[in-house]
């Protein structure tokens, strides 16, 4: 029987949307508690996936296969693998917190801000289970516009400014890569992703070494906008720093992580050779981004901004992994991600708590928080120590495996990136000295209350995240090591096919061989799958 | 008695909709004399069955294919395609004309009436099968439309848009007028297939193409090029689009363009399509103009109605990209651009001309600030067709693009879709700028929101579903469109 499963997940936020639509734009309370009912089913459901998921097999798992338009050649293809698996995991699991942390600090439409928050989690999660590269081009831009409701409506200050920055930016970079797209199933004759993948292997097509780093940099391009990769970053310290708690949540845990999912998803295994061509460039921009990200924190007065800026330094560590293209260092990158969603998320929700007290950020108005509010900074400092990768905790496991991996193949890039894990120390540590220890500084901040109990259970929940992904990594990484295996072995296979074909005296023999082998493998596949349903 | 030759009976079938349509026109010009002024809206019901009688008339059309009078008309897939894209603005700018008319007070028969006649005409450009009768019917669409843009008789802009429409579009269709001359004179027939065979025979005895009937080409280009409007002669459109009732805007924006592209089609790919691909470049620069015109202009618009005629201008470059193709997925991708950029144009129009109240005073982007929270529905409907034009998926638009990209980029038109990638994202930042004065701008304490009546409300809800089912659920229109396509070289 065919499992379904993706399906529900995937559409099940979207559920909400009607439910929400009939309440009465006032009933804050229902509106807000329907939110979260549907939010925690979806996780719930979501771990379904981790019952069922074998974590021998390499491939693509729970898929589902329909045609959509099929004579513009588009399939619904929906199916997960280790790199996938957790990304969908990050999602639901952050989804229900993002709404908590909203329970009282949205006042204004509040309807639409749910419902936003609802759409939002299905685009991410469509990204990550899509297939069909149009169906994942459908999911990537769906995302783009309930956050920019989210950041322009319920943001901070600049709120416009940033929203429209953040949309532009990224629709640029997707819009080359529909191009590419495009022009790939121009190529192919297919958006589907596991054909272009077989097609590319045996070498049923071929691409000249000029199209493949076009091709390569239109789908770079758009990533490296979203992770983002320095020089592209400059949208994200508006975007994260005006959004309303929830979506700075959102953003930094999820959303940047669909950037750096498209580059092991698309750019490594349809383009290895221009992915080796380039790396030397990308690993430096990658190292430059730790650096810069993280001196650029240091110097930071607002402390939203400065949790921004610590993403740019601790997603460079993410590219890095994947660009030194070991398997420790992409399993690195892929619990990087992982890890910074969690931390990430938790710093900007604390941060958000200590706005929904003293409305600003300035880090001179707070000091000495310690006093009224034990609690909230105990954990504000746990967290801030899972950023900066103290052991044993989630931080350190990515940083540590995407360091020995680096280490593998450039040892040069691993001593650099080191540095930026040494800097983290210093801008959290300084960050939180000045707003927790001391005295009271700011007379107002001495009667602050201490966290309340929602926002205990939104804390310990972070926590306890914290700690299990710290301890029990191993549970995390033995689902992705095969994926992660296979996805090199692809590499290596795409290589070699045109190496092949570029040598004339093999080329015609093998390649007759492999072609017609092929063709029998898929047309099994396909006799397989119109059975299935 | 004699019978009834039958011949005729295909020829009525053939031309079904434009002969429901001049009947019904003609009942509304006549009983307009009879109708009292309060009763004038009876005659725009009229109108709407008269539209939707001619979408009837589709339905004959479709169960008798062929050609009729003479080889002069065609009834074939394409042609069909074109009718019902034509024919459901029509009957949607009827719908949202209503109120309009009520509120500027200028209810009259004639408008309906004038409607109706242009909408005959532009049938008659989709199922033109000779260059003369093509004429015929871009006059007809021409000199109705005209007197439509000045219908607002004492707004001085409604003036002007009539009079610069006017001269300026007299003056085009005598360059496509010259311009069917000269192709004359080269192939000596005037009928779009057999010009077809001329120009092959003339390749094969001189091996090229007669300049005569290039000229005659380029110059057909100029009259239609003014038509569908794309640089370089939009020079008008702006001031006519602005100028226009904006219910009138909707079906100029619309209808025309789609009929003179399916004109444009049936001269470009049959009559010169197997000539060689000469006119290739001429398309490729005037789509990249067009595009670069349409949106830059479009960037520092602060009136919303006037923005939309430059982003009308941006589209007609997108569909240009799927012209160049040069291929049948090409007509495939025009004509669902096509249908997906009438929905979501008109219904932008609509949306302006209900928020415009009486005198369209209120165009300015200020005065769209705080809609979202003021008009929830009809902001998240605005909002929709905006997302439409800008090109976001689960929207019409957003397919049209893409099947015009794709169909550009299977041609090898590689530059040009590139160069119209960007060109979108550039659109982006002004389509959003509405959304942005909507949802994130306080709203303006004066304005007074007036009720959306039913038949706009109507209207705008088929213009909106229709945005969203081609956008998720394209897989039937598209059909029709390649059947369409492959109808057209068809003899």
């Amino acid at each position: 029987m065919p499992s379904h499963l993706l399906t529900v997940i995937a559409l099940l936020p979207l559920l909400g949307v009607p439910a929400l639509l009939l309440l009465r734009g006032d009933d804050h309370t229902w509106i807000r508690r329907i939110a979260l009912v549907v939010s925690l089913a979806e996780f719930a459901i979501s771990l379904f996936l981790l019952r069922g998921f074998d974590s021998v097999n390499p491939g693509y798992q729970f898929e589902e296969y329909y045609d959509w338009i099929a004579r513009a050649g588009i399939h619904y293809h929906l199916g997960v693998d280790g790199i996938s698996l957790f990304l969908v995991l990050l999602t639901t699991f952050l989804t229900p917190l993002a709404i908590l942390c909203s329970w009282q600090a949205i006042h204004e439409n509040v309807k639409g801000f749910f419902i936003a928050l609802l759409v939002i989690e299905t685009a991410m999660i469509g990204v990550f289970v899509s297939l069909d590269l149009l169906l994942f081009f459908f999911f990537w831009e769906l995302t783009l516009i309930p956050m920019y409701f989210l950041i322009g409506i319920w943001g901070h200050g600049r709120r416009i400014y940033a929203a429209v920055k953040f949309i532009l930016y990224t629709m640029f970079g997707s819009i080359l890569m529909l191009v590419a797209i495009l022009w790939l199933y121009n190529l192919a004759g297919t958006f589907d992703l596991p054909d272009i993948q077989a097609k590319l292997q045996t070498g049923m097509i071929l691409l000249p070494a000029r199209t493949e780093l076009l091709l390569f940099g239109a789908f770079f391009l758009a990533f490296a906008i979203k992770v983002p990769l320095f020089p592209l970053h400059t949208w994200l310290p508006d975007a994260h720093t005006e959004a309303p708690t929830a979506g700075s949540v959102i953003l930094a845990g999820v959303m940047l992580k669909l950037g750096t999912y498209g580059m092991l998803r698309f750019c490594l295994p349809l383009f290895p050779d221009a992915a080796h061509r380039m790396a030397p460039l990308i690993g430096v921009l990658a190292i430059i981004g730790i650096v810069y990200g993280a001196m650029v924190a240091t110097v930071q007065t607002d402390l939203k901004r400065l949790v921004a800026y610590t993403s740019v330094s601790h997603l460079g560590f993410v590219v890095l992994g994947i660009f030194a293209f070991s398997t420790i260092s992409i399993q690195g990158a892929i619990f990087q991600m992982l890890s910074h969603g969690i931390s990430t998320g938790a710093l900007f929700l604390g941060v958000g708590m200590l706005y929904d007290r003293r409305h600003t950020f300035e880090i001179k108005e707070y000091g000495g928080l310690v006093n009224p509010m034990p609690v909230l900074m105990s954990f504000f400092l746990f967290i801030a120590l899972s950023s900066l990768a103290l052991p044993p905790l989630n931080g350190f496991i990515g940083e540590f495996l995407i360091l020995i991996g680096t280490f593998q193949n450039h040892h040069a890039w691993a001593a650099w990136a080191a540095s930026g894990a040494v800097l983290s120390a210093i801008y959290l540590l300084w960050a939180y000295q000045r707003v927790g220890f001391g005295e009271v500084t700011v007379e107002k901040n001495r009667n602050l209350p201490d966290a309340s109990g929602r926002e205990r259970l939104i804390l310990a929940t972070m926590a306890v995240a914290i700690i299990f992904m710290g301890v029990a990594s191993p549970l995390f990484t033995r689902r992705m090591q095969s994926s992660t295996d296979s996805l090199l072995q692809q590499m290596d296979r795409v290589q070699n096919a045109s190496r092949r074909t570029a040598t004339p005296e093999l080329a015609g023999k093998q390649v007759g061989i492999e072609l017609r082998q092929h063709q029998n493998a898929s047309a099994k596949k396909i006799s397989l799958r119109r059975v299935q349903p | 008695m004699t019978p009834f030759p039958s011949e005729q009976i295909e020829n009525f079938h053939r031309l079904a909709p434009e002969i429901i349509l001049c009947a019904f026109g003609i009942v509304i010009m006549v009983a307009d004399a009879f109708v009292q002024a309060a009763h004038k809206r009876a005659l725009g019901w009229l109108a709407f069955i008269g539209a939707l009688g001619g979408l009837l008339g589709v339905h004959f059309m479709a169960h008798d294919p062929g050609n009729a009078y003479s080889n002069l008309i065609r009834a074939d897939s394409f042609s069909i395609f074109v009718h019902l894209v034509v024919m459901g603005a029509a009957a949607l700018a009827i719908l949202g004309s209503f109120n309009y008319l009520d509120e500027e007070n200028i209810q009259r028969g004639e408008y309906y009436a004038l409607v109706l006649f242009a909408t005959a005409g532009m049938g008659i450009l989709a199922g033109a099968n000779e260059l003369v009768t093509a004429f015929i019917g871009l006059e007809m669409s021409s000199i109705s439309t005209y007197v439509l843009a000045g219908f607002r008789r004492k707004a001085i802009k409604s003036n002007e848009a009539s009079l610069k429409y006017f001269v300026l579009g007299s003056f085009a269709t005598a360059f496509f007028l010259y311009g069917i001359a000269m192709v004359y004179g080269a192939t000596g027939t005037t009928r779009i297939d057999l010009i077809a065979d001329a120009l092959q025979k003339m390749m094969a005895d001189q091996g090229q193409v007669a300049s005569l009937a290039i000229l005659g080409l380029a110059l057909m280009f100029v009259g239609l090029g003014f038509k569908v409007v794309v640089a370089p002669f939009q020079v008008y459109a702006p001031d006519v689009y602005e100028g226009s009732p904006t219910p009138v805007t909707a079906l100029l924006a619309s209808g025309p363009k789609a009929a003179t592209f399916a004109v444009m089609l049936r001269i470009f790919y049959v009559s010169f399509g197997t000539a060689g691909n000469f006119w290739f470049w001429a398309v490729w620069i005037s789509a990249v103009l067009t595009m670069i015109v349409g949106n830059f202009a479009a960037l520092v618009q602060t009136n919303v109605k006037r923005m939309l005629a430059y982003s009308s201008i941006a589209h007609a470059g997108y569909i240009l990209v799927a012209f160049a193709a040069g291929t049948d997925i090409g007509i495939a991708a025009v004509l669902f651009y096509l249908a997906a950029y009438a929905l979501m144009k008109i219904g932008a129009f609509l949306v302006i001309a209900h928020l415009g109240q009486p005198g369209e005073k209120r165009l300015e982007i200020t005065d769209y600030a705080g809609l979202g929270g003021r008009q929830p529905v009809l902001a998240i409907c605005f909002s929709l067709f905006l997302l439409s034009l800008l090109g976001l998926p689960a929207t019409g638009g957003f397919l049209g693009k893409l099947f015009a990209f794709q169909a550009a980029l299977d041609s090898k038109v590689v530059w040009l879709v590139v160069i119209a990638a960007i060109n979108s994202v550039i659109g982006a930042y002004y389509y959003l700028r509405v959304i942005v004065a909507m949802y994130f701008w306080e709203p303006s304490k004066e304005y007074l929101p007036s009720k959306v009546a039913p038949t706009l409300a109507f209207a705008l809800a088929i213009a909106a579903v229709g945005t969203l089912y081609l956008g998720i659920f394209p897989a039937r229109v598209l059909e029709l469109a390649k059947v369409a396509a492959d109808s057209i070289y068809l003899r």
